[in-house]
């Protein structure tokens, strides 16, 4: 467990050392502190949503150690020595991640507040499983909730993004 | 008589519409780089919340501030006493809403007063330290309470708690009703429901000078302009709105929210930004979302099935306040005379005020439960006379360049030939009558008026302005138009436009939108209208443009000399501008590009500008409240749904759906499907598990997403979507609506579907698992006792 001191204000604060998209951060944060909020409003990394705050809606997904986490349910505290990726982090050197490149081929967000958690979650997805089957994208993407778009282009842009990934990948060894 | 003239099959190619052109926000929106309200910061910013009403009807006794206003961090607390008493709301004739509530509360949740603090965590803790003192009233929940002689009165103005009566006759119904051959009533229910948007409201605003900027996940930066310098007594051009990227609207983002006037208030007061903001739960308490319905319908119909008259009366639960809610009470009627061609109609509506969050706009306005409805008491018409259903449809569709008894215009309309595709796409004719027990498919008709004849209030403006400005060098365009992009792209259709009007290319056109100061007025994102009439807009700005251009190349090309066309100097007529490049129509090969003329514009006459506006003009029907209803244009719509129901379980899956649109010339096809998805996804979400639920005290039961159930990317069906190749002379390029017409039709053919799965119908929505069930083991009960 991290260090803490006891402000005059009676708080606990934690000193924590964390890895945002490659990047280590050692902060100092409050005990209540939420994964959501400490990326939104410590690092000004807003790409991360915050809607339900309960877990229910997925738009503030992000990976923990490359695991789908809603970051609203998440004590930043508990983050502390590991590595979390946002959606800021899916680009490298702006070069788009595949599936950010699928996702504008297939113009799949629509007002795109849900967009970040989705491709988190087929972040997540692709790392474990390059080749899902509709299913099991669906399944991935079950606790992203999206009013605007039935899910279609997201669906297909995602299983999109895993046959090209494949077919470079076969091209390459090929 | 004239040839009738028909706008089906005038397929049409261009360079830059009709195209699935990438959306001009896509990189933002795929990368965390789009801006939404909650991102932006402001230094110095404080964050408040509204103080909530903890009882559904009561007069306020004492406010007591006292300990809030003394923890640390709390910068501000208002009440009625510290904003103007001015009344407010969307239509004039209804203005009832107070800024905070000065002698009594009107629903759990109202807005009782704002405060803002340093931080969150503060801004919570004081919230507690509030108290209310109430003098309880009793308090009525159903238009059945509200309607009791004795029901406690919610307004003054409102006796007997109705809100909005409506009583219309066209035709002669009594007289049909000797000539029908069968007559059938039937009365089904309804419920309310919320728009869904993952996005809860957010609004940020700061003062300087005498001017206030307000930052705010809204559909409309004119009517928050608008409104907000009525409210607060200043000039229009003294409220600058910026919008900054919406996270959906769907009517919902419409109201002036509490929480755009407190932030004026609170920021004024302060000398400091101030961000008010909404927790989910709280975007249940604004409300504005569908009505609850109670409607009962008579129709007769002849032999064959042709609909002689339609006796509609709609009872409707408006919640606490009026917002949208007068207009929402005459869509619930409005509009099917546009759907089914016939001559006798009577419309009866009641919207009673109840001490519930305000009823108001859903996607789809006042339409979806009404289809759902009617489109249920015509498969039980249809079923009555050994009919199909898709026959009854098209025997009573409109058709083109017809005139409804209500007296509505109507140019392109091609529902008949759009019922004939889906039921050919759907395989309908395999499977109506031949699915197991269990299995189902249903048939729907909707449509929408594209946009609303009238402004909200009474004005003279026009209702889109655009500019389209070109860059010194000729090398960028920025087009000008507050219209607001709320996910559906109407940014990209517009860029769309704009290259086309002016044969310049899309990748170098930038939109400027969504800025009071910055850009153009334009009503904003309500009643499906800005692809057409932002599109007017923009396209006569485009035209505007490419007149300038040409005339200034008519002076910079020259044919040649040997061999050429024709000697002399060349007329801007002779030429013609596509995807950047100026040429001689009747000599492609002599030609310049747009940019060069563009510069040689710039320095002999300074910026080059383009105007664009479009106005609809007087419109048709003349009856009390025909307002509401009347257009340049109305789309149609067939929708087909496929469903297993759980015969244990009473589980329904939609497995298959079909939507054909007749749309007018589609300007960007890809995005048209994606709003036929989303709407068949709320559909869906609303015919099957979707209803607000409060307690007995009217506090909002299931104000999360764990309990009110949106579909999942798991429930979400095939989806076919399809497109009837039609023209819209009211229309730019012939352009009509699809993103709330999609979503009328798929309660009904849903509902259809379910009933043609179980064989029972259950009369009020959502067709939750527990209401089949129970159903299924009434009929049984039934069918045994039959025996």
């Amino acid at each position: 467990m991290a260090e803490f001191v006891v402000g005059e204000d009676g708080i606990k604060r934690y000193l924590v050392s964390i890895t945002v998209n490659g990047i280590k951060y050692t902060k100092v944060v409050k005990a209540n502190s939420l994964l959501v909020n400490f990326l939104r409003e410590d690092l000004n990394l807003t790409g991360t949503k915050r809607a339900c705050e309960q877990g229910d809606c997925g738009a503030c997904t992000v990976l923990l150690d490359g695991k789908p986490v809603n970051s609203c349910m998440v004590l930043t505290v508990s983050v502390d020595g590991r590595e979390v990726t946002t959606v800021e982090g899916l680009a490298s050197n702006d070069k788009l991640d595949i599936l950010q490149e699928k996702f504008i081929e297939h113009s799949a967000p629509q007002c795109g507040f849900c967009a970040p958690g989705i491709l988190m979650s087929a972040k997540a997805l692709l790392m474990k499983n390059p080749n899902p089957t509709e299913y099991e994208v669906r399944e991935a993407i079950a606790g992203n909730l999206c009013r605007c778009t039935g899910y279609v282009h997201y669906v297909e842009a995602i299983l999109d993004a895993a046959a090209a990934s494949q077919e470079r990948k076969d091209g390459k060894n090929g | 008589m004239a040839k009738e003239f028909s706008y089906l099959n005038m397929k049409r190619e261009y360079s830059y519409i009709g195209k699935s052109l990438k959306r001009t926000d896509i990189l933002d929106k795929v990368t965390g780089r789009g801006k939404f309200a909650a991102d932006l910061k402001f230094s110095n910013m404080l964050y408040g919340k509204l103080i909530r009403s903890t009882e559904a009807h009561a007069r306020i006794i004492k406010i007591d501030t006292s300990e809030a206003e003394k923890l640390p961090g709390v910068r501000a607390i208002i009440t009625a006493k510290d904003v103007p008493s001015i009344k407010y709301g969307l239509s004039p004739a209804r203005y009832d809403e107070n800024i905070f509530c000065i002698d009594k509360v009107r629903y759990y949740g109202d807005k009782i007063g704002a405060i803002c603090a340093v931080d969150e965590e503060t801004l919570y803790k004081a919230l507690k330290l509030i108290k209310v003192e109430y003098e309880v009233l009793p308090a009525v929940f159903t238009p059945a309470e509200a309607a009791k002689p004795d029901a406690p009165q919610i307004f003054e103005e409102y006796p007997g708690n109705i809100n909005t009566e409506i009583h219309l006759e066209f035709g002669d119904v009594e007289k049909a009703k000797q000539e029908a051959y069968y007559i059938r009533t039937d009365r089904l229910q309804g419920q309310r429901t919320l728009h869904g948007f993952i996005e809860p409201h957010c609004s940020i605003a700061y003062w300087e000078g005498k001017r206030v900027t307000i930052h705010s996940a809204h559909q409309s930066a004119h009517y928050l302009q608008h409104h907000i310098a009525r409210i607060f007594d200043m000039k229009e051009g003294d409220v600058r709105v910026v919008l900054p990227y919406i996270g959906g609207g769907f009517g919902g983002k419409v109201d002036i929210s509490g929480l755009d006037i407190a932030a004026v208030a609170l920021s004024k007061i302060t000398g400091q930004p101030v961000k008010m903001f909404y927790d989910l739960e709280e975007v249940w308490y604004n409300g504005r979302a569908r009505h609850g319905m109670d409607m009962k319908y008579t129709t007769g119909v002849t032999k064959e099935g042709k609909i002689l008259f339609v006796e509609n009366e709609t009872i409707l639960d408006g919640g606490a306040y009026t917002g949208l809610g007068v207009a929402s009470a005459y869509y619930a009627g409005a509009l099917l005379t546009v759907l089914y061609d016939f001559d006798n109609y009577r419309f009866d509506a009641y919207r009673y005020v109840t001490n519930l969050p305000p009823c108001g706009a859903q996607r789809g306005h006042g339409q979806p439960h009404p289809r759902y409805a009617f489109e249920s008491h015509l498969d039980h018409i249809a079923e009555d006379l050994g009919m199909d259903p898709i026959e009854i449809r098209l025997i009573n569709a409109r058709k083109a360049n017809t005139v409804t008894p209500n007296g509505y215009e109507v140019k392109s309309y091609y529902l008949k030939e759009a019922n004939e595709m889906a039921r050919d796409a759907s395989g309908w004719k395999d499977k109506k009558g031949k699915l197991p027990v269990g299995r189902g498919i249903g048939v729907g008709n909707g449509g929408f008026v594209t946009g609303a004849g009238y402004c909200m209030y009474r004005t003279d403006l026009p209702h889109s302005v655009a500019m389209i400005k070109i860059y010194d060098d000729g090398t960028h365009a920025i087009v000008y138009t507050n219209a607001v992009d709320i996910g559906q792209g109407s940014d990209t259709v517009l860029t769309q436009m704009a290259a086309q009007a002016m044969g310049y290319p899309y990748e170098d056109i930038t939109i400027c939108t969504r800025d009071t100061d910055l850009s153009t007025l334009d009503f904003g994102a309500y009643a499906s209208r800005q692809t057409l009439m932002a599109g007017w807009a923009v396209k006569r700005a485009g035209e505007d443009v490419k007149r300038k251009i040409l005339a200034q190349a008519a002076e910079m090309l020259k044919v040649k000399e040997d061999g050429g066309y024709r000697f002399g100097k060349l007329t801007p007529e002779e030429l013609d501008c596509e995807e950047g490049i100026v040429f001689v129509k009747q000599e492609p090969a002599v030609n310049i590009t747009f940019a060069e003329v563009a510069r040689a514009y710039f320095v002999k006459h300074g910026v080059l500008i383009g105007r664009g506006y479009y106005h609809p003009g007087k419109l048709g029907g003349t009856h009390k409240g025909a307002a509401v209803g009347t257009s340049p244009a109305y789309s149609s719509a067939t929708q087909v749904a496929e469903v297993e129901v759980d015969m244990e379980t009473g589980l329904t899956k939609v497995v298959g759906t079909w939507d054909v649109h007749d749309s007018g010339f589609v300007v960007n096809p890809q995005l048209l499907h994606g709003q036929v998805h989303g709407a068949f996804s709320m559909g869906i979400g609303e015919t099957i598990w979707e209803k607000v639920v409060f307690d007995e005290k009217g506090k909002v039961l299931n104000g999360n997403f764990a309990e009110y159930r949106l579909p999942t990317a798991l429930d979400m069906p095939y989806v076919e979507s399809l497109v009837l190749d039609t023209f819209e002379p009211n229309g730019p390029w012939g352009v009509k609506e699809v993103g709330e017409g999609a979503t009328t039709p798929t309660l009904g053919c849903v509902a259809n579907a379910v009933y043609d799965a179980i064989g029972v119908r259950i009369s009020e929505l959502p067709l939750t698992p527990e209401k089949i069930w129970r159903a299924l083991k009434e009929k049984e009960a039934k069918e045994k006792g039959g025996k």
